[in-house]
């Protein structure tokens, strides 16, 4: 019974991925969307079940398939495990997947290959569930892999745009690398311990500590932090991740958002055992996490694609749940993925919703007043940007606040940098909102006749994901009351922090200190955006620093000098050359094969008659030699 | 049926089934029409049929006999087929000299 309903849980995303490739096309418009909407509900009552079930018994559930692989002492199970950490993350999977396929039904619906686009969000749930729900490192391997692909196909879901279809190799080259360190850190980890199970490596790291031992963890921890860079974006592996955002606005908010890009912190999460023997790499973590929350914001305050902006707040919350992972703070990393997915889902859908409305247009400069024509988009919008910006009692405000009072406790220069990344994030997301709803409308005659607000599908979605970015904070309350920490408790055995109940001035202060960080950034941009009404300037009238900032630091280009022109220089050398003489030497034992074969060749001449003669008299000959020799 | 053959004698059965193959073979390397062709392949058979049917005879066993029904049997089937090969030369070369059936020429 058990083992039945947790690979429903699995079957029913792929059973809506299968039937919508084989008969999409076949089942009209409406039909694709509903069926895959189906899907993720069913996976969703499902995960509520046992997740209701582990909120009283609090036993983690195991389903064991069969043996994978299995040479010498290592072997590997196909095997799946529901316990506090997966149940958490299928809830947000399954949950914002469900809204998020509701909100497609309506996004999606003039879209000529709309069974296509539901047969591969259902794909990406199932290999999303298959990630989570992982027993041990070569399971989350399928599952990471997979989504990897369903990314992939999707960034390139418009595949007649060439531009899109570069973003979607991008994002898979990209994830490539990381996936390559993440290989070599799980093989690592099969070398030293002869498994690679969750359960079994952490009994056997909290027993052997041998210097060489430990030399290797940090090798395995510092791989699988590589796989991690690639898999959430982080530096110098984010590039792909604002590309990303050629793929239609669901897929952003579901895969770049709120599900995919949080793997990376899922499988530290899980591997929490492994990063605590190794501060060195936590230090590193940290720093990465913080370096790129502030870099990736400061790219942001000067984008003007809606989606782009998102995009590089995505990358900067990332690096901020980095931070906090590194510093060995886990509950409160996974908060944070919590209520950003909640605040970020609904950004991203409303940023949708407004595209929608705008016939495609994602650029601000051209937005504006919408907040009359589109109220329930506004409402949510305005919701989530406080909620980011970390702005009480917001959901964003809490989980920030988490992570900037561990860093202050740990290392108050990160706190700069973090508290300066939530400055900027504070300042850009009320940009964008000033951009888009305020004020004058800028676009053209036309697209303001076709403005309205999106059909209910869409807006329902966007209602139940601003509540829930809202009143998120409640899982994990200030001053000890956390739910979450209570809950979580189980999966970290070293780092079961007891915080004293009760309020501490310092915690007081210190909340005042993240609050009037964010409502500075929210006035400069008042000012800057409302009260001087600043429209960003045309791309060739963008100068000096803020050049640099458009142009992303021209991190793209340097990548293009340093790894992929030398590629191509490398390619074309052996393709010019290296590719002739092997052609060169196989063409030649051709030819030389074709000299000697010339003389036979005559006797192949075509004529019946001959080869008839030469059959009679080869056959005689046999007789002669059979019987008369 | 003994009695005849002691009478002729087997060694003239087997002259004259040699003959025959003979005949057969040259009739296939030196005519050129398929259709001849054809004939002498039948030709071949037939002499292979004689032989059987009179060691059959000489040896008193049935099965020989037997065996040339068969024979007989699959070589209608084989000049079905092969005149529906050549009616399709025919059709797409308009003629069945095996001298113009070179399109195999190595």
């Amino acid at each position: 019974m058990e083992t039945g309903l947790v690979l429903l849980l699995l079957i029913f995303p792929l059973v809506g991925f299968l039937i919508n490739l084989s008969v999409g096309k076949k089942i009209g418009r409406s039909l694709p969307g509903i069926i895959a909407t189906a899907a993720v509900t069913g996976s969703f009552a499902i995960s509520l079940f046992y997740f209701i079930q582990i909120l009283s018994t609090g036993q983690a559930i195991e389903v064991h398939l069969f043996q994978w692989v299995a040479f010498g002492e290592f072997s590997v199970n196909l095997a799946f495990v529901l316990d506090q950490l997966s149940l958490l993350w299928l809830l947000v999977v399954t949950g914002i997947g469900t809204l998020i396929h509701i909100y497609s039904i309506g996004y999606m619906h003039d879209d000529e290959n709309v069974d296509r686009f539901f047969s591969y969000l259902n794909l990406f749930i199932f290999f999303m569930i298959v990630l989570v729900t992982a027993n041990n490192l070569l399971v989350m391997f399928i599952g990471w892999e997979g989504v990897g692909l369903c990314s992939y196909l999707l960034i390139g879901f418009w595949y007649k745009n060439q531009q899109f279809n570069d973003a979607a190799k991008k994002a898979f080259i990209m994830n490539r690398i990381g996936d390559l360190g993440f290989l070599t850190g799980v093989f690592t980890l099969a070398y030293l311990f002869k498994t690679v199970d969750f359960a079994t490596l952490k009994l056997a790291l909290s027993t052997t500590t041998t210097p060489e031992t430990s030399a290797l963890l940090g090798v395995a921890a510092f791989c699988l932090f590589i796989g991690a860079m690639g898999k959430s974006a982080q530096i110098p592996l984010y590039t792909w991740l604002p590309d990303a955002m050629a793929g239609p606005t669901p897929v952003s908010a579901l895969i770049h958002a709120a599900t995919m890009v949080t793997a990376g912190i899922f499988m530290i999460t899980r591997l929490n055992f492994l990063f605590d023997l190794t501060p060195d790499i936590q230090y590193f973590i940290a720093i990465i996490g913080a370096v790129t929350a502030l870099f990736a914001a400061s790219i942001g305050i000067v984008q003007t694609d809606i989606k782009k902006v998102l995009a590089y707040s995505t990358v900067s919350q990332l690096g901020l749940m980095f931070l906090a992972l590194g510093l060995g703070a886990y509950q409160i990393a996974v908060f944070h993925v919590i209520t950003h997915a909640f605040f970020k889902a609904c950004l991203f859908l409303g940023s949708g919703s407004v595209i929608h409305a705008m016939g495609g247009e994602q650029d601000m400069r051209k937005m504006g007043g919408l907040k009359g024509v589109m109220s329930i988009t506004y409402i949510t919008f305005l919701v989530s940007t406080l909620s980011i910006s970390g702005i009480p009692p917001f959901a964003g405000f809490f989980s920030k606040d988490e992570i900037m009072l561990v860093a202050f406790q740990n290392s108050p220069i990160l706190w700069v940098v973090a508290m300066l990344a939530s400055l900027l994030t504070a300042f850009y997301m009320f940009r964008v909102l000033y951009l888009t709803f305020f004020k004058e409308f800028r676009g053209t005659s036309e697209q303001k006749k076709h403005l309205h607000e999106s059909p209910s599908s869409m807006t329902m979605p966007l209602i139940v994901l601003g509540v829930l970015a809202t009143v998120g904070g409640l899982i994990s309350l200030p001053f000890g009351y956390s739910w979450l920490n209570n809950y979580l408790s189980p999966i970290f055995s070293g780092s079961d922090v007891v915080e004293a109940h009760g309020f501490s001035t310092e915690q007081m202060v210190f909340m005042g200190v993240s609050t009037l960080i964010a409502l500075i950034g929210m006035s400069l941009a008042y000012y800057k955006y409302m009260t001087k009404s600043t429209v960003p300037e045309e791309d060739e009238k963008i100068t000096g620093f803020a050049k640099v900032l458009y142009n992303k630091y021209y991190i793209d280009e340097i990548y293009n000098t340093i790894f992929i022109k030398p590629i191509y220089a490398m390619s074309n050398f052996f393709n010019s050359i290296v590719e002739s003489i092997i052609t060169g030497v196989v063409f030649g034992f051709a030819l030389i094969a074709k000299g000697l074969s010339a003389p036979a060749k005559a006797l192949q001449n075509g004529s019946v008659g001959f080869y008839l003669s030469f059959f009679v008299v080869a056959f005689c000959l046999l007789i002669i030699c059979l019987f008369l020799v | 049926m003994l009695d005849i053959l002691e009478q002729v004698g087997i060694n003239n059965y087997i002259y004259l089934s040699t003959l025959l193959f003979c005949v057969g073979v040259l009739g296939i390397l030196y005519r050129r029409s398929t259709i001849v062709m054809l004939m002498s392949v039948e030709l071949m058979l037939a002499a292979a049929n004689l032989l059987l049917a009179v060691f059959s005879v000489y040896h008193q066993d049935v099965s020989g006999q037997v065996f040339v029904i068969f024979a007989m049997a699959v070589a209608a089937a084989e000049v079905a087929v092969g005149l529906a090969i050549l009616v399709s030369i025919y059709r797409n070369i308009g003629s069945i000299d095996i001298d113009k059936l070179k399109n195999l020429k190595g």
